[in-house]
């Protein structure tokens, strides 16, 4: 066993942990935050760099710091590595700096988007990004392209964090889609704009941690906060039949995977539980999910408001 | 003292053939090296002489040849990189049209040393004329028997392929290089693990310059000691320095290192000096990527000593005050030249070739042109200047490959050196308009 130490936390793992991996055995503040890595996904992580932390010290062989801050869901830990996540301004200042970058070109158009209230961009920017922009040109907009009747597609809204192919690799045949040119310029595309169809494409819109792949199904039906998350199964010959149903009062709004506390789906689902399925009698109802992770804004958990002086007048009044 | 290893004989008539090549000393270590060394003496060899490599980074050869997991099992391969794409550096090109002879028997040695059966010479895709070269080249060395099967009697089987990239400057970089020699889309890996121990379809894989593999002939012929024993301190050997912008004779030049820049800039056997008898204003002495120094930085460090032509002398200073030899691009700019029109435009490079994996190169690289466009145009702000050093400082080090701190690098030393002018641009917009530096026509980002 390895002993690693984030923000001075100790904590035994097994060698090839990654250090994000061992962060989420210990839980709480350091963890880092992860936009493109999905532990079900292989090959995914390191691109998006939210999770970069800061290796004080390498492991007991080998003490030197390393010289600049690593992904830390891709880098494994070694015996005696001390590092910080919270607890380094270098961190918490290259972090706010990506998520700037995340949010450069993004839209900001939650107002109108399916995500809004289960978005890491959001939480993210939330907890570690600023108020204020400093980006004063035209933003990047894309072409939309139509990628069939189940899944809608923002590419506007997309942080190029690479899930969705990594998903489409590895548990589909026949992958349509892909991200075509490079740099600023790249974007997910299908391959001669054809719709996506098979089996498990919709757990794609699972792995997206934006609101750039959405249930078409679910379009504008709802905001998720309304909604009320039931675990569910059922006898599928496709799949795990492990679900998460959205009630709104008796009705079934949609179907999903069941997201862990850092938004990780590990029973995917097929497409025949996910559009097919809506009524109650199709399932066994577990009970309750519990969310772990409410985003900000379903959970009224805002910070740092600046209440309008107005207000005051008031609440005087009133006491 | 003058003195020739790559292009030794570049002269003589006809040395891009193998007979002629032959005639005056050529593929010589081959018989040496296999029939009279081990693999590992030619590696020790080669850690000997000191070689370190002219890709840019100027990592030591030997060294990287023996990280190679060579008890795997798995077979190892030898990829050259002729992907010579950064502005200013055009020395890869010149001595493959020239001399390509050089480079395969310096292969050969090197793939014998590191128990390669197959190497690759990936070549920049707009090489039309040297790639056609390179296969001429290859088909005499496999008909004289010195590639293939049971090379000169050997026992030892060697191939070469070459492969040609699609257009992209970020396939340079190595790990990229081997996703698009595999047919993936040239995105850099992560790194550990590096090539040495998962390279090419996963085996251990060496991927080297061409310069650098151009010079393991003449180590294995005259030994790792001699070589050693040219260039100064830690810098062994010479180096290919290609030299353009203002000055008098631009070209390929084979320079022992040590030799002071000042010499390389002014003496007739060089640059010959700034063009139309200008003032030098500043150079960039490794390619696009590395740090732009002032006139009185490239001359003399800050201490006051004489800039030397060396890893060592060109980074002292770090990037306060000192810059990197790089991949040997020299770019030489006159009074005349315009710093921020020059950063704009290796901005839009750097934008145009991030391959987009990451978020502080994708977003970033971006950004930073359109800022510069705007001040380039006459419609900057004071606060831009701060904004570029700071989304500069934001790429650098947080992004997968070195393609982010190459396109950061060049805005954050330009700001440093050339503040004023970017400040006069901003102030003087109605001047900026109106003038044209350059010939370059401006456009709209990524266009
Ligand atoms: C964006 C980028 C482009 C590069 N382009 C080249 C290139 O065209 N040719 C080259 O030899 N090395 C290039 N390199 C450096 C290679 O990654 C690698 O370090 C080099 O091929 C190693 O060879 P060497 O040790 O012989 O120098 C590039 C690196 C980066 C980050
Ligand atoms: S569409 Fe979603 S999952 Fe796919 S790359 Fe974009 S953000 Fe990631
Ligand atoms: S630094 Fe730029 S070129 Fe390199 S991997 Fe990241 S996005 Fe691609
Ligand atoms: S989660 Fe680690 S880099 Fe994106």
């Amino acid at each position: 066993m390895f002993k690693v130490t984030i923000d001075n936390k100790s904590i035994e793992v097994e060698p090839g942990t990654t250090i994000l991996q061992a962060a989420r055995m210990i839980g709480g503040d350091v963890v880092p935050p992860a936009m493109c890595y999905h532990s079900e996904l292989k090959d995914s992580g390191g691109k998006c760099r939210t999770c970069m932390v800061k290796v004080a010290q390498g492991s007991v062989a080998d003490p030197r710091p390393m010289p600049k801050l690593v992904a830390s869901c891709r880098t494994e830990v070694m015996d005696g590595m001390v590092v910080q996540n919270i607890t380094s301004p270098e961190v918490v200042d290259a972090r706010k700096a990506v998520v700037e970058f995340l949010l450069l070109n993004h839209p900001l158009d939650c107002p109108v988007c399916d995500q809004a209230g289960e978005c890491d961009l959001q939480n993210l920017s939330y907890e570690h990004g600023t108020n204020t922009s400093r980006f004063e040109e035209e933003k990047r907009t894309y072409e939309k392209i139509d990628i069939g009747n189940l899944i809608q597609f923002h590419p506007n809204r997309c942080i190029l964090c690479y899930r969705c192919v990594y998903a489409a690799n590895q548990l589909t045949d026949n992958r349509v889609h892909g991200i075509l040119y490079r740099g600023e310029k790249s974007e997910i595309s299908t391959f001669i704009h054809q719709a996506i169809e098979n089996d498990f494409s919709g757990n794609m819109i699972d792995v997206c941690p934006v609101g750039a792949l959405t249930d078409k199904t679910f379009r504008f039906k709802n905001r998720v906060w309304f909604l009320k998350p039931m675990d569910a199964h059922r006898e599928c010959t496709k799949c795990s039949g492990k679900a998460t149903l959205w009630y709104r009062g008796e009705e079934v709004y949609r179907v999903t995977g069941r997201k862990d506390k850092y938004g990780e789906v590990h029973d995917f689902i097929c497409n025949e539980c996910r559009f097919e399925k809506k009524n109650s009698s199709d399932w066994v109802i577990e009970g309750p999910r519990k969310i772990e992770s409410y985003s900000v804004i379903n959970q009224n958990h805002y910070k740092n408001v600046v209440i309008p002086s107005v207000i005051n007048p008031i609440k005087e009044t009133m006491e | 003292m003058e003195r020739k290893i790559i292009l030794e004989n570049i002269e003589i008539e006809g040395i891009r053939s193998l007979e002629v090549y032959r005639e005056n000393g050529g593929y010589k270590s081959i018989e040496k090296a296999l029939k009279t060394m081990t693999p590992d003496e030619v590696v020790n060899e080669v850690k000997t002489s000191g070689l370190r490599g002219r890709g840019g980074a100027g990592f030591p050869t030997g060294m990287k040849w023996s990280f190679i997991d060579k008890k795997s099992g798995n077979p190892r391969y030898l990829v050259c990189n002729a992907d010579e794409s950064e502005p200013g550096t055009f020395k890869d090109r010149y001595l493959l049209q020239h001399i390509p002879h050089r480079l395969i028997e310096g292969m050969i040695c090197a793939a014998y040393a590191l128990g390669a059966n197959t190497a690759y010479i990936y070549v920049r895709g707009e090489f039309k004329t040297i790639i056609g070269i390179l296969n001429e080249a290859l088909k005499e060395t496999y008909k004289a028997g010195l590639l293939g099967k049971n090379i000169h009697g050997s026992g030892y089987d060697l191939d070469i392929y070459v492969h040609t990239g699609a257009g992209a400057y970020i396939c340079g970089e190595e790990t990229a290089l081997l996703e698009s020699l595999e047919g993936k889309r040239g995105n850099p890996r992560l790194k550990p693990p590096f090539p040495a121990i998962k390279g090419l379809y996963g085996c251990p894989t060496v991927v080297n310059n061409v310069e650098t593999l151009a010079n393991i002939g003449w180590i294995v012929n005259n030994g790792g000691e001699t070589y050693s024993k040219i260039g100064i301190g830690r810098s062994t050997g010479t180096k290919l320095i290609s030299a353009c912008g203002n000055i008098n004779n631009p070209g390929v030049y084979e320079i022992e290192l040590g030799l002071p820049v000042e010499e390389f800039i002014y003496s007739d056997k060089y640059c010959g000096g700034v063009k139309g008898g200008k003032e030098l204003k500043a150079v960039i002495p490794g390619g696009s990527s590395v740090p732009i120094l002032p006139k009185n930085l490239m001359l003399k460090t800050a201490e006051g000593q004489p800039r030397l032509m060396s890893y060592e002398s060109l980074s002292e200073g770090g990037f306060i005050t000192g810059s990197m030899l790089g991949s040997g691009g020299f770019i030489v700019y006159d009074e005349d030249a315009c710093i921020v029109r020059n950063t704009y435009n290796f901005s839009r490079f750097y934008h145009h070739e991030s391959c987009g994996q990451c978020s502080p190169c994708r977003e970033g690289t971006s950004w930073m042109e359109s800022v510069l466009y705007r001040i380039e145009n006459g419609e900057g702000k004071m606060k831009d200047i701060d904004l570029l050093v700071s989304i500069a400082s934001k790429i650098e080090g947080n992004t997968i490959c070195p393609l982010g701190d190459a396109a950061a690098w060049p805005v954050g030393a330009a700001i440093r050196h050339f503040r004023s002018e970017f400040e006069f641009h901003i102030q003087n917009p109605e001047i900026v308009k109106n003038i044209k530096h350059g010939k370059l026509p401006l456009t709209p980002k990524g266009e």
